[in-house]
């Protein structure tokens, strides 16, 4: 089916996500859709799979004019989206997932609908059991669950938002054997990115997108420096980084394992010094995270020890490691950082040093307002958590971080983050190690991790699988490793 | 018109409209309740010569009321929906009747040792709650409701066998309770300025707690968002728990006020189910602690002065209940669309401007 | 101790087994209506209330009309109402589901006694009884299943046409959705908000008729407060069955039997006459308690047969908003 947008427009509040946005995609081909995080693709395709109505302009599927008011309409339509974080219902079995909102008899028959799911998984050679609840499924695997769904259901139009985030290489592999071979049947493919290097490697053609407007469309192959220039506007410089004189070792991570799960099967070792940045990487849930928590005292190793600054924390409580100057910044900012409802004053005057049971609002405000100025956060001390923009809730998070830090710890720093704000909150970063914090972080971001970090440590299905001097590594190396292959050994989709 | 009048007249007006509708439907005018309702609880004109019992009455309705709202406050700044206040009551108010049937000493002290024990009763009932939450994992509200069913028993119990009245045992409750252990009053009424006082004090405090404290605010850290606190170094289970145990504690002297001040003796329904009116008044007052001083005291004229609907207007007494809650959720809804309206002129004006 | 032993042994003769099967209607629709309107998200915490109004509103009308049948649709009605006032609370205005629902629960509450006073102690309209031809012969069975009345019959059907329509149907399916994760749901064209609606109207519904089937049949009459706490009970069981219905069948047969028990207890220990009839309350509360005690389930986890049995979780998205767009 050949699809065509036509001067789409689409803004919210004062934010033009969509400018005007014309585009073509041809029947049976794989369209790249490339561009920054907040260069307007997610809301372009919420557009095309009914979650926004476009303020202005049309859709024509197959030259005509099509509605595109709710998902309904968009399904009726033959459109298929694969959002990021695959909307499966986790506790329900995969054929429940696989049946669940398609048209039919009153009665659900769940054994067509097995073998249905069976030959298509036989088509795409994909492996999911029909009785598994789906949380125990891979991303991945959610995935391929979604793809037999919506072609079960008729797409002839598949929409994929960031698929490869959070996916092994060897399915990444497969997602792309896939893809390509659903375009050759017909199929027509989006597929939304700010991965260049993986749009380059699948698509037929590419259309890029900055700041809401279409800034150039073109045919594959081409050199990577050509779309990196339409997608930044000029080339990308590696921040220089400066070396910074280590000091004592702030984090002794000895031999840790812990008893069930990721991380268990082999130990870990880490020593990091004071104005040292280590960078963990790995597809998520290789273990990076739990050995975040680890090191925040979070969660207690069976075996090893956790110390800190040369004392022994291991099996300590959380707030002991707190009172060590380990602080740990988790990936949700609303969620597990800041509080909704309560002012940016009131956040400082919970984190502050002032313990006395009587708070000094006046001190607080002072201080907040202080903060807010120096943290450029658009907001003013009275303004609550959640009003503020993604970007200005980091700010106010590392604003609220206690002076002297010996212990970083953070989840995916620059997640959600326009540009802009994630250089700001490097400075930052960067600003901290010149004073002697240790900061470790994880990211799924491998241009970040290279830039910032002074070593790399790559996780893979529980275990490190490789340490890196970032100096001397390049994406590739860490890839690899990323994906399980290190440099003798395939260690291909062990799980 | 401005957002903050629509605000306040919206949800006015729903409530207004309400309570008139729900009186014509009851057959009968507007005016007539409201004013014997007024003359019942504190007399029309009010305050006027002999209608000190009733006044007494009608504040020693509100002392427990306000006092369980003043509770509650705290419980629900931690996020808990505490529906085990009534058995919390009903603890402080077992504790009390115990003291008060046991313990020999002199008029100050014995008051004191009531008061003491209504809190210690009440605290402990409410840490029940909170342990079953923090450690068992059970939804408060369920956890709340069985110890409150438990409490209800307890009562039962204690009235029925070791506590029966001399003579035959009866639901009508226990033997009066000694002089000495009731809460002083203003003679020829049950109003006991003790019990205002320490209302009054009650709230102050909670107010203070969450306006001026580091725990106030870590509590109401604990209550918005625990996760994050949790992270932020606040010791969410003990807060929990606190919380609990403060709410507990105010329950329980209300409890006391009950026991000791109002019904003197222990009866079945010995909370006379002002915890869940409690409940009502602190969603009605919107979580404000000053506002549950006018709001309790509304509330306890409604109850007390109901009782003349029957004898003078042949409407049950029971209709003060159902104006009670046809109040608090017209309010609720006055209030929703409101902010609804509000919600949407900000969306409007935002989408225009783009 | 033999008394209490006796009382246990004396449980299982056809005769109690048949009067707690024959009592168990009212909660049985109730349990149904809730498991149902909390599966699709919305919690409705005014059943003690609504219940009551309903089983007020049932007596009026069977004792007015003349016709016990009547007094159904009007329960059901009732029900359906206060359901509605939740939804459009919650997902219109953006109100707590469990602050409507409570002020809801002490409002029908005091409008049932208020409506109510004239008719307490009237005679009772009663379902009549219907032995099921043929089958109400059948030993122990015949007794125990089929020796009842429509209401009853139709309480037990009601338990077998939920489970299949939550679980062997499409809609069942998609309802299942509403309550799990609304976004995919919404994403996959299913009318959230609508069916949301829609299912705790159901869910009313069937409280409603609960509340009726006690007024009309089990506890036949009115009195003051004659469905007391058991909505709270409902509530507890929906839990205790792990938002299943038949699990939740089950808790309420199981609470019957309590009832039972404690009954048989009474003479035995007469002076705890009051009390008695109480403590099945507690007691589902301490059941709930160990289901949901998170060392057990981590003991459990190593028998996953048995913790699917179990184990108690909710529909993750129960109690929210779902916003389009």
């Amino acid at each position: 089916m050949s699809l065509e947008l036509r001067n789409i427009h689409k803004h919210f509040g004062a934010v033009r996500a969509n400018d005007g946005i014309t585009i073509e995609i041809e029947t049976g081909t794989l369209h790249g859709l490339l561009g920054e995080n907040g260069a307007g693709k997610s809301t372009l395709m919420k557009v095309l799979s009914g979650f926004h109505a476009a303020d202005s302009g049309e859709i024509m599927l197959d030259g005509e004019q099509v509605e595109l008011a709710s998902p309904e309409d968009a399904i009726a339509a033959g459109i298929g989206m694969l959002h990021q974080d695959p909307l499966v219902f986790l506790p329900f079995s995969v054929i429940d997932n696989f049946v669940l909102g398609s048209p039919g008899h009153r009665r659900l028959d769940r054994r067509k609908a097995k073998s249905d799911l069976r030959g298509l998984c036989e088509r795409y050679g994909f492996n999911l059991d029909p009785a598994l609840p789906a949380r125990l499924l891979t991303v991945g695997e959610r995935q391929q669950l979604e793809i037999v769904r919506l072609l079960w259901l008729g797409a002839r139009v598949l929409i994929l938002d960031e698929p490869t985030t959070g996916i092994s290489a060897d399915q990444r592999g497969k997602l792309f054997a896939t893809l390509k071979s659903l375009a050759a049947e017909g199929m027509s493919v989006i597929f939304v990115s700010h991965k260049l290097e993986e749009v380059a490697d699948l698509c037929d053609r590419v259309t890029v997108m900055r700041r809401g407007k279409v800034v150039g469309e073109v045919e594959l192959p081409v050199p990577p420096e050509h779309l990196v220039d339409m997608m930044f506007g000029q080339a990308v410089e590696i921040r220089g980084r400066y070396p910074v004189p280590l000091g004592i070792s702030h984090l002794t991570i000895d031999a840790v394992r812990t008893a069930t799960g990721l991380l268990s099967e082999e130990p870990v070792s880490l020593d990091v010094k004071a104005g040292e940045i280590v960078g963990l990487a790995g597809m998520e849930g290789s273990g990076q995270d739990a050995f975040l928590r680890i090191c925040a005292g979070m969660r207690a190793p069976k075996h090893g020890t956790v110390a800190v600054a040369g004392k022994n924390l291991t099996g300590k409580h959380y707030r002991d490691f707190l009172a060590a100057d380990v602080k740990y910044l988790p990936a949700g900012r609303l969620e597990e950082g800041l509080i909704e409802g309560l002012t940016i004053t009131e956040h400082f005057v919970l984190t502050g040093a002032d313990k006395r049971f009587f708070v000094d609002w006046a001190a607080g405000r002072r201080r907040a307002e202080d903060q807010v100025g120096h943290f450029n956060i658009k907001g003013t001390e009275a303004s609550t958590a959640e009003s503020l923009s993604g970007g200005n809730q980091q700010r106010l998070l590392l604003a609220l971080l206690p002076v002297n830090l010996k212990l970083l710890l953070m989840e995916h720093p620059t997640r959600g983050l326009d540009i802009e704000s994630a250089d700001w909150v490097w400075e930052q970063l960067l600003a901290r190690r010149e004073e002697g914090t240790s900061i470790v972080f994880a990211s799924a971001d491998l241009d970040e991790l290279l830039r910032y970090s002074d070593r790399i440590l790559v996780f893979f299905s529980g275990r490190v699988i490789g340490e890196l001097e970032a100096a001397t590594s390049n994406v590739d190396e860490i890839g690899m490793l990323i994906g399980g292959r290190t440099a003798d050994v395939d260690m291909g989709n062990s799980r | 018109m401005s957002t903050r009048l629509t605000n306040l007249l919206l949800p006015t007006a729903v409530v207004l409209g309400s309570a008139t509708g729900l009186l014509l439907l009851a057959g009968t005018n507007p005016w007539d309740p409201l004013r014997l309702i007024v003359e019942g609880s504190i007399g029309w004109p009010p305050f006027e010569e002999g209608t000190s019992a009733k006044i007494g009455d009608t504040v020693m309705v509100w002392v427990p009321i306000a006092l369980a709202a003043a509770g509650l406050i705290v419980t629900f700044s931690a996020g808990m929906w505490n529906i085990g206040i009534e058995g919390q009551i009903i603890l402080g108010a077992i504790a009390a009747s115990w003291v008060a049937r046991e313990v020999s000493a002199s008029r100050p002290v014995l008051v004191a040792l009531t008061l003491l024990a209504g809190a210690a009763g009440g605290l402990l009932w409410g840490l029940l709650v909170g342990v079953l939450r923090t450690a068992g994992g059970v939804n408060e509200i369920f956890g709340g409701l069985g110890l409150d069913f438990v409490a209800v028993s307890l009562t039962t119990y204690l009235i029925l066998d070791p506590w029966r009245r001399s003579g035959v045992a009866s639901t009508s409750g226990t033997d009066i309770f000694p002089d000495d252990a009731l809460l002083p009053s203003l003679s020829g009424t049950r109003l006991s300025p003790l019990a205002i006082l320490i209302t009054l004090l009650a709230i102050v405090g909670v107010w203070i707690l969450f306006r001026g404290t580091l725990y106030g605010l870590k509590l109401k850290a604990v209550g918005r968002n625990r996760r994050s606190a949790f992270l932020m170094g606040v010791p969410t289970n003990r807060y929990l728990l606190g919380a609990f145990m403060i709410c507990g504690a105010l329950a329980g002297m209300a409890g006391t006020s009950q026991a000791t001040g109002f019904h003197f003796k222990l009866i079945p329904s010995i909370s006379g189910n002002y915890g869940f009116l409690a409940i009502l008044v602190v969603l009605l007052a919107r979580f404000r602690a000053f506002w549950v001083i006018p709001i309790s005291f509304f509330f306890a004229m409604i109850a007390v002065g109901s009782s003349q609907l029957d004898l003078r207007l042949d409407l049950s007494s029971t209709l003060g209940g159902v104006l009670q809650g046809v109040l608090v959720l017209s309010a609720m809804f006055g209030m929703g669309w409101a902010a609804f309206r509000a919600r949407r002129k900000i969306a409007a004006g935002a989408g225009g401007a783009g | 101790m033999s008394g209490f032993v006796n009382a246990f042994v004396d449980m299982f003769d056809t005769a109690t087994i048949a009067s707690i099967v024959a009592g168990a209607s009212g909660l049985l629709y109730a349990t149904m209506g809730e498991t149902i309107s909390e599966k699709a998200g919305v919690v409705n915490l005014s059943v003690d209330g609504s219940m009551m109004l309903a089983a007020l509103a049932g007596f009026v009308v069977a004792f007015e009309t003349g016709t016990v049948w009547y007094g159904f649709p009007a329960a059901a009605a009732v029900g359906v109402a206060v359901a509605l006032i939740i939804a459009y609370g919650n997902i219109r205005l953006s109100l707590n589901q469990v602050a409507v629902g409570f002020v809801l629960f002490a409002l029908c509450t005091e409008l049932s006694r208020f409506l109510g006073r004239s008719y307490v102690g009237r005679p009772p309209v009663f379902v009549p009884a219907w032995d099921i031809p043929g089958l109400s012969s059948i030993p122990f069975f015949g007794r125990v299943l089929f020796n009842h009345n429509v209401i009853v019959y139709l309480s037990l059907l009601t338990v077998a046409a939920t489970y299949l329509f939550m679980y062997r149907t499409r809609r069942g399916l998609a309802l299942q959705g509403i309550g799990e994760r609304p976004e995919a749901a919404h994403a996959r064209g299913i009318p959230v908000n609508k069916l949301r609606y829609f299912y705790t109207a159901v869910g009313g519904a069937l409280i409603g008729i609960g509340g009726a089937a006690f007024t009309l049949d089990v506890r036949a009459g009115w009195s003051d407060g004659r469905t007391r706490n058991l909505g709270w009970i409902v509530l507890a069981i929906v839990i205790f069955g792990g938002w299943h219905p038949v699990r939740a069948a089950i808790g309420v047969l199981l609470f019957g039997a309590l009832q039972a028990f404690a009954l048989n207890l009474q003479p035995e220990f007469p002076s705890l006459s009051q009390v008695l009839p109480t403590m099945p309350f507690p007691a589902m509360i301490l059941a709930l308690v160990i289901v949901n005690w998170k060392a057990l389930l981590k003991w459990l986890d190593r028998y996953p047969f048995l913790r699917s049995i179990l184990r108690s979780d909710p529909p993750t998205a129960i109690g929210t908003r779902f916003d389009v767009g």
